[in-house]
């Protein structure tokens, strides 16, 4: 008995002085090719709980501070499972995360056993969403949508006739490349190769020649940066023609650096999401995340920001941190964030996923549509 | 048939590079038994040099015309090579000389890790773009068929160096002291030979090639990573089993085989098999290649040619 009131004195000790942590986790890849990508994300998450932090939030009487607890799953499917457990076992309330759909995914179910909402700000594989998870939701475009808007554009302006498409064996490669394969046939376009490499390939000369025979009207690759452009550079010394096509992987500055003398007006990528500018708050965000991290936006930070102020929105509905009382408000939420209003449907994808079109002109992606 | 004869070109660049890479785990093999698994990371190295050597050549004197920024560029990443493989060797495999053949093993992938992490504490983790001081654009000497200026130099260069080594391993007598060192360190130490000396010189030897290879390597696909050496060093060990461990030529013999069956697997693999296997099979076909050599040939292709071991 007086251990148990000592242990009361003292956990009300420190609510007078200190305020509560609500421990939000953030996973992606902060090591390996695509640690650009996870950084950013883990920044903008960093932004947002650092802006809820400056306007106080009071839940449930008490005014809490909000802690990013950041893991590095190195866009690995096994890491991020360990990643994962990590998180639920510390105790976080909610994750932003993960980046990578091939991490996404086998997190998912950690989070669901756990009853922890994760909401990931860039993982686009229809998969994600299709497994029924009630604690799962993104706040992106999923792959499906960003397939069919690549194949109507390669049909109706470039007046593409014969794609082929190679993918890098990924969760997220292949979803997006299942995808475009899934529109082509819709579309009654010809699919006149498909080829497979890996995440961690440097040399594409042989599936390009197999391709080059078949004579394509463009190639479309489902993959990253890292791999997309030295694939990008062996097209053009193999002397193929071919439009270049590329999802959102491929739509980073990273690509346009490494592709250096072989990135051309042919080559098209398209992004789930809006472009930065066309973001109702983009150009304050950029700025604002500048000042803070000393380097521009790469590419998701914004739909990160958005996630997590999506778990501290529906907290404050709530009026409480815990997972299970919040949960069913982050399914209600509605609010206008940094890229545009933030909703999510029945199986917790983004009501307003737009898709831009990008065209590489004069040095940068220059939106098309 | 352009398609085949570019599938051959494809297979014999990378292939080129195996051999160079294989080389110097053969040699380290034919003389301590020892699989250095650092050495890849060797190849890492050599690149990252090479990029760091040529950005501060071209902020310096940009003056200095492409060719000989790129050969000043290799020349300093040879020599940083050269000594990392002599420290390596000296600090992390010569106490273990007498030990156990698994803890030289062992040590060898914590040197691997240890060169990579190293890579990624002063490059970080990103990609970075090689500059490509050869031009990459493509010649097409025969209808249909392409390679770049970069893609010949390295068919040339790897030759040479080919060429360089047998004649330095059979002629000279370095060579012949290596020779013996791999036949029985104990009987040529007794012979008068320094074995620790003949050790550390085919270390030093064995890391130039890898840093060549780096440099090619980097130099052809325009980019540099401090995880890059991972694969072509697997790759590399591959074709030094396929072609007999411990043996020169069957190095270069298997580096150039892998090279040309990883190429013209993933090209007609799916011909091959009626549809039934694709292009993500690519690796494992190669390694079947090699599964099936080794049912016959245990000790690869040219792998009872002891003789020739160095």
């Amino acid at each position: 008995m007086m251990w148990v009131l000592a242990g009361l004195a003292m956990s009300a000790g420190t609510g007078a002085w200190a305020d509560t942590v609500v421990k939000i986790g953030f996973a992606g890849p902060l090591t390996g090719p695509i640690a650009h990508v996870g950084k950013d994300e883990q920044y903008g998450a960093q932004l947002a709980l650092d802006d809820a932090n400056a306007r106080g939030v009071v839940l449930g009487g008490q005014k809490v501070r909000f802690e990013l607890l950041a893991e590095d799953d190195q866009g690995d499917p096994r890491t991020a499972t360990t990643v994962a457990q990590r998180l639920a076992d510390a105790g976080v309330k909610g994750v932003v995360g993960h980046v990578t759909s091939g991490a996404s995914i086998p997190a998912s179910r950690i989070y669901e056993q756990a009853g922890i909402p994760a909401i990931t700000p860039s993982s686009t594989s229809p998969k994600l969403t299709q497994q029924g998870y009630r604690t799962t939701y993104r706040v992106i475009a999923n792959d499906l949508q960003q397939g069919a808007a690549m194949v109507g554009f390669a049909a109706d302006v470039l007046k593409a006739k014969r794609i082929a498409v190679i993918d890098d064996r990924t969760a997220y490669g292949q979803g997006l490349a299942d995808a475009v394969v899934d529109s082509l046939k819709r579309r009654g376009l010809a699919l006149v190769g498909r080829e497979f490499t890996t995440d961690k390939a440097t040399d594409f000369a042989s599936i390009l020649t197999k391709l080059k025979a078949a004579q394509p009207d463009a190639i479309f690759y489902g993959g990253m940066d890292a791999q997309g452009a030295p694939l990008l550079k062996q097209m053009k010394q193999l002397g193929i023609n071919a439009k270049y096509l590329g999802g959102d992987g491929v739509c980073t500055a990273e690509m346009i650096k490494i592709s250096g003398a072989a990135v051309s007006e042919d080559v098209y990528c398209t992004k789930a999401g809006i472009p930065m500018e066309r973001m109702p708050g983009g150009k304050q965000f950029n700025e604002r995340f500048k000042a803070r991290f000393n380097i521009p936006v790469q590419l998701y930070a914004p739909y990160s920001y958005d996630a997590t102020i999506a778990l501290v929105e529906a907290m404050k509905q709530a009026n409480s941190a815990e997972p299970a009382r919040y949960l069913p408000q982050l399914q209600k939420i509605a609010f206008k964030g940094v890229t545009g209003n933030v909703a999510f449907d029945a199986s917790g994808d983004s009501r307003e996923g737009g898709v831009t079109l990008y065209q590489f002109k004069s040095g940068r992606w220059e939106p098309r549509n | 048939m352009e398609t085949l004869l570019q599938q051959t070109v494809n297979g014999l660049v990378v292939g080129s590079v195996y051999a160079l890479v294989a080389l110097g785990y053969t040699m380290v093999y034919g003389i301590l038994g020892l699989i250095n698994f650092a050495h890849g990371d060797v190849l890492m190295v050599g690149a990252l040099v090479a990029l760091e050597a040529i950005r501060l050549i071209q902020t310096h004197a940009p003056e200095l015309g492409l060719v000989p920024t790129l050969l000043a560029g290799l020349s300093v990443s040879v020599l940083v090579c050269m000594v990392l493989g002599y420290t390596i060797e000296r600090t992390a495999y010569r106490r273990l000389r007498n030990a156990p053949r698994l803890a030289p093993l062992i040590t060898a992938i914590g040197v691997s890790f240890l060169l990579q992490t190293i890579a990624m504490i002063i490059w970080g983790r990103n990609y970075h773009t090689f500059p490509q001081l050869v031009s990459t654009t493509p010649l097409e000497p025969v209808a249909g068929v392409f390679i770049t200026p970069v893609q010949i130099a390295i068919l040339v260069v790897s030759a040479l160096l080919m060429m360089a080594l047998m004649l330095l391993v059979n002629k000279t007598r370095l060579g012949r002291a290596m020779r013996a060192t791999a036949e029985n360190h104990k009987v040529a130490s007794l012979m008068g030979v320094d074995t620790n000396k003949i050790i550390a010189a085919t270390f030093i030897i064995g890391s130039a090639l890898a840093a060549v290879a780096g440099v090619m390597f980097s130099s052809n696909y325009g980019i540099a990573h401090y995880a890059m050496g991972f694969m072509p060093g697997l790759k590399a060990f591959t074709a030094a089993v396929l072609g007999g461990i411990g043996n020169l030529g069957g190095a270069m013999l298997g580096g150039l085989v892998l090279g040309l069956v990883e190429s013209i697997g993933a090209g007609y693999i799916e011909d091959m098999s009626f549809g039934f296997l694709n292009s993500s099979y690519q690796d494992i076909f190669a390694f079947m290649i090699l599964g099936i050599v080794l049912i016959f040939r245990p000790t690869g292709l040219l792998g009872e040619r002891v003789a020739d071991r160095a």
